[in-house]
């Protein structure tokens, strides 16, 4: 652990777990517990780094040690018949520990970013596709092409990272392309060059790739629209995409959100497959905030299933609807919610009037006070652990940055087990 | 802690021991020779009648990494067929075709295996991989950090560098990835792909780095030789499944130049174009080739029939070969100027003309192929067949009938096209234990297990005489792991979680400045966070020991 100074000591090539980025490139002032970025930060950096940082457990709203807290949290757990464990915003060791109390409780897992997550998940198990990763984009892409909504909101240094670099590995200077879809390039994004927008509605997005489709490959149509914008609009996107060396799609499911947004994902997908008939081009889908697809690839590795999926049984019960918090908690199927949020105090849980143990950031502030609260530790701030990026290839390794008091889901967890193994 | 198994058939190739009934010792964990007459034994097992074998090892298994995540996500309906149930001792997950990693090692300890090597461990993707394997139970294991397609090297060759900084890149790659091969898929290829290249034969140019497979193949072959690293480069060859592809792989076997060089799942590379259909086996030629060339060794990657899923480095061949999926869905994915994987479902039917003429022509590869100790038993798991398939292939091996019969069932044209009717050969149990032992340890220089002679870790696996070899192979009686029973009749009774096998071989430390400009200006992450410390490895094995075995 390292001794937090009183006068601020600097920490560099910090990677910060506030987005799906994970950005490893920080530099960081820690003086006792404040930490301040000092470059290559972002919004989102500033604020998750520069959160509060204290708080003690509570049961029934009433200050607790944090062993009574826990024997509390197992008490409630060892008497309910259907737990779910839900938020599950943590690291790879708060999943496993949380994997691992599932089983033995025959609880349901559900990340709190699992419904817009599975508007990819469905397409990847129905048809699949074809993806690339951040350094690829940095040195090969000729062409991106944003879909919907505003990413640098929730990735604010995508475009600082992969687009708006000097040199490639194949090129000295930058030429990419940027062509918007939906939404016009948020203010103040430093582009390579002007980028291009395409109105259109988002929403109807699915009309507009299954056009791009058909015209990649090739066949005329009738349509006169798609989206909302005229067919000679898609028209010339579908032959600057065919002409790109190396293209690429990006999108963030949060922003596709509407009624079976899954079939517009997959519209694009198989958009994208068209397009590697005769050159190379790849979807990005951008993800991995709040931990969520770090948790659900341990999910995976361990049990085949991800979100959803229920151990009520005693084996896994994967169903991608039944298994959704809002479902459970709708129906009056769960009886227990135990709600981990270990990176934002602002993701507290959904209103339930079902007894809940929260294992939060300190400073969250309820609507209703849970029946446990345990103030954990932020993986990277707080204690060590990993993360996945965006791409779910790279893993990194997270640092403790300041002396905290505060454990780790992880350590909770594993805490809860022990505890019901005694009762 | 002093054990006596006493009476078994002892099966230990490495010290020559074909079928001896003979007692053995274990003491702490360890094979020891016969104790001193006064001395106390603690517990006795008495194997009459029973096989005993050192734990096998499997040297090439898709178990733990990013592209077997991938197959585990697109499979929900595979993993249905076979759930696995928690128990009082050991936890649900999933088997079959891509296994969640507990049912992994649970399942492979049931089989009597110790010890399971990743065989395609990127070096961006090495944590995960290790994650995973750190989470499968039961077994030790091990990974090859992949290189070949990666930007670096290809610029380095590309711009002439010497071998001296080649080798300094591979052992930094060894050490920090902590693995303990290295291995080379579509030499070069992977990163064609990403330039639009669909093809890269043997000596056909890169179009961006102007290098080709076999500059690749000779670079990395050297450098893994002049670092002393035990395991032969592994070879996964330029062309996989395509026809005619038998006379790239014949190139592969001599890119070399004489150094030592494994090729991997050879039968997906032992296929010739003559008969109607243009497809035929070239099983006699590559099995004569590896025959006359004493550097080379291969692994089968048997195919068996029913479903599965392909999942591999060589995003260029799987998705030239997408359309056959089955189901309907593919993943590719070009992964950080680094490598690529590629993901398809795919099912092996025996009346599929293509499907039963490769199964003929693993097994062909298997019976020609002369020295034991240079063909090893895989499926390349998942890509052949579940790993759970190997006490069917193990009978196929070693039951000339059994082999007939099935053969008559496949579809007839393949049936006309494979001499492995009339091939006579039935592997003996001893030859069983050199392809699943004593051969495995010995490639991969690993000195203390794959055999049973004093010093050696205490793995062993006890069967049943059964004249079913599938029977016998399925459900040990016992298997021990560091002289502990954790099987009993192929059921797990205690669970473990293995170890870690690495080298780290010495190098100039002057690459990694290198390496951090070059991460720095290129990549999107810093060259130091690809380095993974032992504390972390200690914690992704649930406590693994990390053992780093010595390079020559």
């Amino acid at each position: 652990m390292p001794a937090s100074p009183k006068t601020p000591s600097t920490v560099t090539d910090v990677a910060c777990p506030f987005c799906g980025l994970v950005c490893d490139d920080l530099v960081v002032d820690v003086a006792s517990d404040t930490i301040t970025v000092r470059a290559n930060g972002c919004r989102l950096a500033t604020t998750g780094f520069g959160a509060t940082t204290v708080g003690e457990p509570r049961i029934a709203g009433r200050p607790a040690t944090l062993a009574a807290a826990t024997a509390e949290a197992a008490r409630l757990l060892s008497s309910a018949r259907q737990p779910l464990i839900g938020g599950l915003s943590t690291d790879v060791d708060g999943a496993r520990a949380a994997a691992r109390l599932a089983d033995r409780t025959g609880a349901v897992l559900d990340h709190m970013n699992a419904a817009a997550a599975f508007r990819n998940v469905l397409t990847m198990q129905d048809s699949g596709w074809i993806t690339t990763t951040l350094s690829e984009i940095r040195n090969r892409a000729d062409l991106l092409v944003v879909v919907g909504g505003d990413i640098v909101s929730r990735f604010p240094r995508f475009f600082e990272r992969c687009i708006v670099n000097q040199d490639t590995l194949f090129s000295e200077g930058r030429q990419c392309e940027v062509i918007f879809l939906g939404a016009a390039a948020p203010a103040g994004v430093t582009l390579p060059g002007p980028p291009a927008t395409i109105s259109c509605e988002v929403a109807r997005l699915g009309e507009a790739f299954g056009a791009l489709r058909a015209q990649i490959a090739g066949r005329t149509l009738t349509a006169t629209d798609a989206a909302g914008a005229p067919m000679s609009v898609w028209q010339q996107l579908a032959t600057r995409m065919k002409a790109a060396k190396y293209g690429v799609i990006a999108w963030a499911v949060p922003d596709l959100d509407f009624p079976h947004a899954e079939l517009t994902v997959q519209a694009l997908c198989e958009m994208v497959k068209e397009l590697n008939r005769t050159t190379r081009f790849a979807g990005l889908p951008l993800g991995g905030s709040e931990g969520d697809l770090t948790v659900e690839s341990v999910f995976l590795w361990q049990t085949g299933f991800g979100s959803r999926t229920s151990f009520g049984q005693g084996q896994p019960d994967h169903d991608a609807h039944q298994f959704a918090t809002a479902q459970l908690l709708g129906r009056g199927e769960t009886d227990l919610l135990f709600w981990i949020a270990s990176f934002n105090a602002a993701r507290t849980p959904p209103t339930t009037t079902v007894p809940t143990v929260v294992l939060g950031r300190p400073g969250m502030i309820f609507e209703r006070e849970p029946a446990v609260f345990i103030p954990v530790g932020t993986p990277g701030v707080d204690h060590a652990g990993h993360l996945f990026r965006t791409d779910r290839v790279v893993a990194l390794p997270l640092g403790q940055l300041r002396a905290s008091s505060l454990p780790s889901v992880a350590s909770v967890l594993t805490a809860v087990e022990a505890a019901l193994q005694e009762r | 802690m002093l054990l006596r198994l006493t009476g078994g058939r002892v099966y230990d190739p490495a010290h020559g021991v074909d079928g001896v009934v003979r007692d053995l010792f274990v003491r702490d964990g360890r094979m020891t020779a016969p104790p001193a007459a006064d001395e106390r034994i603690d517990r006795e097992y008495d194997l009459s009648g029973r096989i005993v074998m050192a734990g096998a090892i499997d040297m090439h298994t898709h178990i733990g990494g990013g592209k077997m995540n991938i197959a585990r996500q697109m499979l929900p309906e595979d993993h249905r067929s076979d759930l696995v149930r928690r128990t009082d001792l050991t936890r649900s997950s999933c088997g079959h075709a891509a296994p969640g990693t507990l049912a992994t090692g649970y399942r492979y300890a049931e089989m009597g295996y110790t010890a399971c090597f990743e065989p395609a461990v990127l070096p961006v993707n090495a944590r995960q991989a290790h994650m995973e394997m750190g989470d499968t139970p039961m077994v030790d294991k091990g990974g090859y950090a992949m290189l070949g397609s990666d930007d670096f090297l290809l610029r380095l060759m590309a711009a002439g560098e010497d071998q001296k900084l080649i080798n300094d890149y591979v052992a930094w790659t060894l050490n920090a990835t902590r693995c303990i091969g290295i291995k080379v898929v579509n030499p070069g290829g992977i990163s064609a792909f990403k330039f639009n290249q669909r093809m890269l034969d043997l000596d056909e140019k890169h179009q961006y780095y102007g290098v080709t497979p076999r500059d690749i193949l000779r670079v990395l072959s050297r450098a893994v030789h002049e670092l002393g690293v035990p395991h032969p480069l592994h070879v996964h060859s330029s062309n996989l499944g395509l026809p005619g592809n038998f006379e790239s792989t014949l190139g592969t076997i001599r890119a070399s130049e004489g150094l030592p060089i494994h090729l991997t799942h050879i039968q997906f590379h032992s296929y010739g174009t003559e008969g109607d259909r243009k497809f035929s086996s070239a099983a006699a030629q590559i099995a004569e080739a590896i025959n006359s060339t004493p550097n080379a060794s291969c692994d089968v990657g048997q195919i068996l029939f029913g479903q599965t899923v392909t999942a591999s480095g060589d995003a260029m061949a799987q998705y030239r070969n997408s359309g056959l999926a089955s189901p309907k869905k593919f993943v590719i994915m070009d992964i950080e100027c680094d490598a690529g994987c590629g993901v398809l479902p795919f099912k092996y039917r025996d009346k599929n003309f293509v499907n039963a003429l490769q199964w003929a022509i693993g097994l062909e590869i298997f019976l020609l192929a002369r020295d034991p100790w240079r063909v090893f038993l895989t499926t390349d798991h998942p890509n052949g067949a579940p790993f759970t398939t190997y006490p069917h292939l193990i009978r196929l091996l070693m039951d000339r009938s059994f082999r007939n019969d099935r053969l008559a069932q496949l579809n007839v044209d393949a049936q006309a096209l494979t001499t492995l009717g009339s091939i006579e050969r039935e592997y003996t149990l001893n030859e069983i234990a050199i392809l699943t032992r004593a051969a495995p340890a010995k490639l991969l220089g690993i000195e203390d297990i794959g055999h049973l002679a004093p010093g050696a870790i205490a793995d062993i696996t006890v069967y049943r005489d059964n004249a079913d070899r599938e029977v016998m192979f399925t459900s040990p009686e016992y298997v021990f792991k560091d002289g502990e029973v954790i099987v009993r009749d192929g059921k797990v009774v205690k669970v473990i979680w293995g170890r870690y096998h690495t080298v780290q071989p010495e190098y100039d430390r002057g690459i990694e400045q290198r390496l951090r400009d070059h991460y720095e200006r290129y990549q999107t992450i810093r060259a130091d966070h690809l380095r993974i410390s032992a504390e972390e490895m200690h914690a992704f094995g649930h406590g693994a020991d990390v053992l780093t075995h010595p390079c020559r």
